[in-house]
């Protein structure tokens, strides 16, 4: 099995990621997370926790606050209550290194949000020289090989508008690992694709989770999260309602609000 | 192509030859002509003033082109403080805010005025007397004060999920400033850069109040010489023929980004 590159620059890592028996810290815990946007209140308490290897979709209708939460957790919104708790590391206790928390957590946004001046290389290989210090020549080296994993390997001189969007994306997902994330924030990746391109991102992913990468994903694929997630979350008005293994949460919804939204997308013929 | 492109192409070329001929013939038969000929288009004028106020044109150039990289770094500078977040730095904000304000609402003529007089007159011992200097100082100032604001125009035209992608792989502020955002945002402030850049090149003249010799100060000497406008209308032409093309670089600039827009809204 192909096991992802994990980011293992020592001196930063509060835990050893993996030990040999018992409790491990967890990967990230949310306790708590209240986040408003003037009056409305987006996040209303939000408790969570992954463990390595754990792969988590959030799913939840348009404004459930499921973006919201993963930018959170990567600091791009300062949250307005709660801990977020990184690997034993509370990242949102004042005075964090917020540069330093966001090497370990790569996240990919909907909108690709690619550089557009640069090409697929100096995309990707930007953070690491500059963030990570690099020399040019390993992370070309690195970048070379995660784009070659991802079929992307002919790819690399071009710039992003010469790229479909299936091909954007998974430069973007390279572009995130090529900064060998602890975590990886997934915010509806593939909401912008049109539909025959949403399978070659959504097997990335699959590879990775193969890989045993740790991600936390918001989604509106209800198919991919029943297939891939260790254990799904539905997010309704701000708060974490229900959530088990995909086959309790698909299967046997315990909650009504569940069981409405997924009725609504069963009729949609999305799952 | 068409026989219809070639016709229009044809019947446009006709008519302006028409129009301009009418205007021209109308022009040279109207009764001032001689006149009008006497005092601006004299010949034996012309021949004498055209080696006097060419290399003249070489102090305009010089004053231009170091203004010119003056401007562009301290611009860049003042936008590039007027972006920065966070109510630490607010007093650096307000310090560009207020310099952008205060020198594009001052006449810059009055700038000059203020340096090139006023500063040498206070005779403090090592301060520079060179009028040149002060002529450098002086435009560099009135004009980063617009191009600052070309520049933050551009920083702002850069969406900002750009920043939040560099922010979130670890770049901090102003590494994602300096390789996200500013490089976007200068690429597409060149057309307006250079528009900047062609009132430069003519207020360049304005620096004569202060008693530097330039294209502009020579004609006046040629002109009061002979008794005659034609100087000046040589230094007209010397204007015209550099200015030209650089308005039709702008013009090629920005067809060739609305292609990209246009090409890229896929």
């Amino acid at each position: 099995m192909n096991v992802p590159p994990r980011g293992e620059p020592a001196a930063t890592h509060a835990t050893p990621s993996l030990q040999p028996a018992g409790r491990t810290e967890p990967a990230l815990r949310v306790e708590g997370v209240w986040k408003s946007f003037g009056q409305a209140r987006v996040l209303r308490g939000i408790d969570l926790e992954l463990a390595e290897h754990d792969v988590v979709c959030l799913i939840g209708a348009s404004g459930s606050g499921k973006s919201t939460l993963l930018r959170c957790i990567n600091l791009l919104e300062p949250v307005d209550a709660g801990r977020i708790v990184l690997q034993g590391e509370e990242i949102t206790a004042p005075g964090a290194d917020v540069n330093r928390v966001r090497r370990r957590l790569g996240i990919v946004f909907q909108s690709f949000n690619l550089f557009p001046h640069m090409s697929v290389l100096s995309n990707v290989t930007l953070a690491p020289r500059k963030v990570l210090r690099l020399s040019r020549r390993d992370a070309e080296e690195r970048a070379t090989a995660l784009l070659g994993r991802f079929g992307l390997a002919d790819k690399r001189d071009d710039f992003p508008d010469r790229l479909s969007g299936g091909q954007q994306q998974r430069v973007a997902i390279v572009r995130a690992l090529a900064m060998e994330p602890d975590l990886l924030l997934l915010d509806e990746i593939t909401s912008a694709l049109d539909p025959e391109l949403v399978a070659e991102v959504l097997n990335v992913i699959r590879e990775l989770a193969r890989g045993g990468m740790t991600m936390l994903i918001a989604t509106h694929e209800m198919g991919f999260a029943r297939d891939i997630a260790t254990r799904v979350c539905f997010l309704d008005s701000g708060v974490i309602l229900e959530q088990g293994p995909p086959a309790e949460i698909f299967g046997h919804p315990r909650e009504a609000r569940t069981r409405q939204f997924l009725q609504r997308i069963v009729e949609a013929g999305r799952l | 192509m068409g026989t219809s492109a070639l016709r229009s192409t044809a019947v446009a070329f006709v008519s302006t030859v028409v129009f301009f001929g009418a205007v021209g013939w109308i022009t040279v038969h109207a009764p001032n002509w001689p006149d009008v000929q006497r005092s601006f288009f004299n010949g034996t004028v012309w021949n004498q003033s055209v080696p006097d106020i060419v290399p003249a044109f070489w102090v305009n150039v010089q004053l231009f082109c170091i203004a010119e990289v003056l401007i562009l770094v301290l611009a860049l500078v003042l936008a590039v403080l007027r972006s920065l977040p966070g109510p630490v730095l607010f007093p650096l904000r307000l310090l560009a805010t207020v310099y952008a304000d205060v020198f594009r609402a001052v006449p810059g003529v009055l700038i000059i005025y203020l340096l090139g007089f006023g500063i040498p007159g206070l005779q403090i011992p090592g301060v520079p007397t060179d009028p040149f200097f002060y002529a450098v100082v002086a435009l560099t100032l009135v004009y980063s004060a617009y191009v600052s604001e070309v520049y933050r125009a551009g920083i702002q035209s850069v969406h900002p999920s750009q920043e939040a992608a560099a922010r979130s792989l670890g770049l901090t502020q102003l590494q994602a400033l300096r390789y996200v955002v500013l490089p976007q945002a200068v690429r597409r402030v060149i057309p307006p850069l250079l528009n900047d850049f062609i009132g430069l090149q003519k207020d360049t003249v304005l620096v004569s109040y202060i008693g530097v010799v330039e294209i502009f100060r020579q004609s006046q000497i040629d002109q009061a010489a002979a008794f005659n406008f034609t100087p000046y209308l040589v230094t007209a032409l010397v204007f015209l023929v550099i200015t030209i093309p650089l308005a039709r670089l702008v013009d090629v600039l920005i067809a060739r980004d609305r292609r990209r827009f246009l090409a890229g809204a896929r």
